[in-house]
């Protein structure tokens, strides 16, 4: 089995007409656990979000790779073949739709025509990740996500990304609205899912808190700032981080003028100014 | 003349071609009216309750509400078709042409499998019909509505036209002159029969209109499931279906009454359809309206005994050309009585779909609850969706819930689904398909399949 490799160069992205992204740089390969930090509004979720796809952000410029696929290129589902996965931090709700219909086409889906999955082998091994993830027995037959608690939403989530089996992993704040004994579970199950596949799956944490970290050990940890990764660091990184806060490294960096906050980021910063669309429209 | 397209795709629009055996002239007046009562060897009172309904129909002046029936002409409709002699008891006398059709549509297999009798209609006339043995033994009575009025008159005079009369609706007097077919049931006190009854609807002759009346009698703690399914061959010009159904439930009855119509797209759907429940009686009305190019159906529970129950599940689905304009009504009437309305509407590819609803409260139901719930999604841009409930309280102890929503397939709700692998079709086919799932489940199974292959094939091309 091969080991993946995510390869993002110099990738900018906006999100109506203001750049969020200003040139990501990032390698993540199989069996690595990147941790990406940051305060709120710097972002990190439209990382997430570019590299899957969601509609709601327009690449500016960069390349995003999975092996040999140029993710950029590609529609939703189809990078979702190539081996992406996004564990989102809101997901959605549908209703009328089963958990175990849904990931049974899911399943499907990845295989291709023909190749379907066995019901026996399906249900054997949706059963075993409801367990693992201690999720309620009835889980395949309520409605995908419908009436769930935040710590089922994200619970689900991680069984999704059980059943798929995907290269890559994207984990967008997986620990917000999980209690201390959810997060363990959630922590141990991709810590062993990642061990268990080897060198199959890399996996990109995005978390404020330290607490995640104590249940999947990151082999680096990015800071992400006014959208660049502004430093790298082992997962002494995040310790520090979490006592200190993010003041330190801005001084270090000489960010100090910039306010981090999101809220009050709009206001200050000049909407169009630096957004992609802008540059486009110039031909810079 | 607008001409109005005809389907390509349309599945079950095969035509076996004209095997009717008598046909009268296209239009109407009285004399056609007595002929068809004539044909079918009336007895006298039922052929001047057919002439007063069509003088009430003629001086009736068409309604001014709900869709537009502007297109509707009377005169280019043929009323009554007689395709073969008499009913047919065995399947072996049924004639070929008929049979072939009823095997394109799976009627013999379903039979086999599903069915404890079979009422099937095709073109004016019932020509099939069997009762299991097990239904005669236990005194249920499933005949066509023509048969019934010569084997059972008495029976067919109490209860016929009492709970619509022909004075209700244009439409009901339209029928009453013309009534042609239908079901007639009655099951006995205490009878409760576990699979459904199922009958099949077909018009097969060019603007041929179908007049069917149904009357169902479910006695005292007796319990049924009719469940009635429409097809029809698609022609290029309209066509007029419309029927009236009569159900009495009596005092701790309950009857469930199933229908999926899927009428080719030019066909005027226009029915009513009304049951009345004595004391702790439970009236279930599924409804699913997919074809035709225009219905107006509102199910009706009048609740007059106490703890009496109502409910309406129904979707309607509408694309180019089409307007569903259906609903729900529940007349609460005795004490601690309740209704359930739960309403689905898919608009597509410039369809309209309205919701139109009716609950009332008598001033002495107290105690009467009522729940509705209107869900519509809107497909695209061009298509188009109206909520019109009417709540009338007459009395100040009695609840009533009243929800409506109307959305798009959510870019977010796609966005999550593609993310797992599923192409943009099936993405959206599973968002409509998980919307229709309160309606769906209601169904016998094979009734759910053929929905869901329905569906399936409505939503093909819906994308980009």
């Amino acid at each position: 089995m091969s080991q993946p490799k995510l390869e993002i160069t110099n990738l900018q992205a906006a999100v109506e007409d203001k750049t969020i992204l200003k040139g990501i740089n990032l390698t993540v390969r199989g069996g690595e656990i990147h941790a990406i930090m940051g305060p709120n509004g710097n972002g990190k979720s439209t990382l997430a979000g570019v590299l899957m796809g969601n509609p709601k952000y327009q690449v500016c410029s960069g390349t995003a790779t999975l092996d040999e696929a140029d993710l950029l290129a590609l529609p939703v589902d189809e990078r979702s073949k190539a081996g992406m996965f996004l564990a989102m931090q809101y997901p959605s709700e549908i209703g009328g739709v089963t958990n175990a219909d849904f990931l049974r086409s899911a399943v499907n889906a990845h295989r291709g025509e023909g190749n379907e999955i066995g019901l026996f082998p399906f249900v054997k091994k949706l059963n075993q990740s409801v367990k693992k993830l201690e999720m309620r027995e009835d889980l395949p037959h309520r409605y995908l996500n419908e009436g769930f608690s935040g710590g089922e939403k994200k619970r689900n989530e991680i069984l999704q990304m059980m059943m798929l089996e995907p290269k890559m992993a994207i984990l967008d704040e997986i620990d917000s609205g999980l209690d201390i004994d959810a997060l363990r579970i959630v922590g141990t199950n991709v810590t062993q899912l990642v061990k268990d596949r080897e060198q199959e799956m890399g996996v990109i944490l995005i978390t404020h808190y330290q607490r995640l970290l104590d249940y999947i050990q990151p082999d680096f940890v990015h800071v992400l700032i006014d959208g660049q990764i502004v430093k790298t660091g082992g997962p002494e990184l995040a310790k520090r981080l979490e006592e200190d806060g993010y003041d330190w490294l801005k001084e270090e960096l000489g960010l100090k003028s910039l306010t981090l906050e999101a809220d009050t980021e709009e206001t200050t910063r000049p909407a169009n100014i630096g957004a992609c669309g802008t540059r486009q429209k110039l031909g810079l | 003349m607008e001409q109005v397209p005809v389907s390509e795709d349309y599945k079950f629009g095969f035509n076996d071609g004209d095997i009717g055996i008598l046909k009268l002239d296209k239009g109407l007046n009285e004399a056609i009216v007595r002929e068809i009562s004539r044909i079918k060897e009336e007895p006298e009172w039922m052929t001047e309750f057919r002439v007063k309904a069509y003088h009430h129909f003629v001086n009736t002046p068409m309604q001014n509400w709900g869709a537009d029936l502007s297109h509707l002409d009377f005169e280019s409709i043929r009323y009554y078709v007689k395709p073969s002699e008499r009913a047919e008891h065995s399947w072996e006398d049924v004639p070929t042409e008929i049979k072939d059709t009823f095997e394109k549509l799976g009627i013999p297999e379903a039979e086999q499998k599903f069915l404890a009798g079979v009422s099937t209609q095709y073109e004016s006339e019932v020509v099939y019909h069997s009762i299991h043995k097990e239904l005669e033994d236990k005194g249920v009575i499933f005949l066509d509505t023509d048969s019934a009025l010569r084997e059972h008159p008495d029976l067919f005079k109490k209860y016929f036209a009492k709970l619509i009369p022909y004075t209700d609706n244009k439409f009901s007097a339209l029928n009453t002159a013309v009534w042609s077919g239908g079901s007639f049931i009655y099951v006995p006190k205490g009878v409760k029969l576990d699979q459904p009854l199922q009958s099949y609807f077909r018009i097969n002759s060019e603007n041929m209109g179908q007049f069917e009346r149904t009357l169902i009698i479910v006695d005292e703690g007796a319990d049924v499931h009719y469940v009635e399914g429409c097809t029809a061959p698609t022609y290029s010009t309209d066509s007029l279906h419309s029927a009236v159904v009569e159900i009495y439930v009596e005092k701790g009855g309950r009857c469930r009454y199933t229908t999926i119509q899927n009428w080719s797209n030019n066909v005027y759907n226009l029915v009513t359809k009304r049951a009345l429940c004595e004391e702790a009686a439970s009236m279930e009305w599924i409804d699913g309206n997919i074809g035709s190019k225009v219905t107006m159906k509102y199910p009706a529970v009048v609740l007059k005994g106490d703890y009496s129950k109502g409910t309406t599940i129904s979707i309607a689905v509408a694309s180019a050309g089409q307007h569903q304009d259906a609903g729900a009504k529940m007349i609460h009437l005795g004490r601690n009585t309740a209704s359930t309305i739960i309403s689905k509407s898919i608009a597509r590819n410039g369809g309209n779909v309205t919701y139109r609803g009716l609950v009332e409260h008598g001033a002495k139901a107290i105690g009467a609850k009522s729940n509705i719930e209107c869900d519509t999604i809107i497909m695209d841009e061009i298509s188009k969706s109206d909520t019109i409930p009417f709540n009338k309280i007459k009395n100040g102890l009695s609840t009533l819930e009243h929800e409506a929503k109307v959305s798009k397939v959510s870019e977010e709700q796609l966005f999550y689904l593609m993310s797992r692998g599923l192409s943009e079709e099936k993405a959206t086919e599973m968002i409509v398909m998980g919307f229709i799932e309160p309606f769906a489940r209601e169904l016998p199974m094979e009734y759910a399949v053929e929905l869901n292959q329905l569906m399936k094939m409505e939503m093909e091309g819906s994308i980009g």
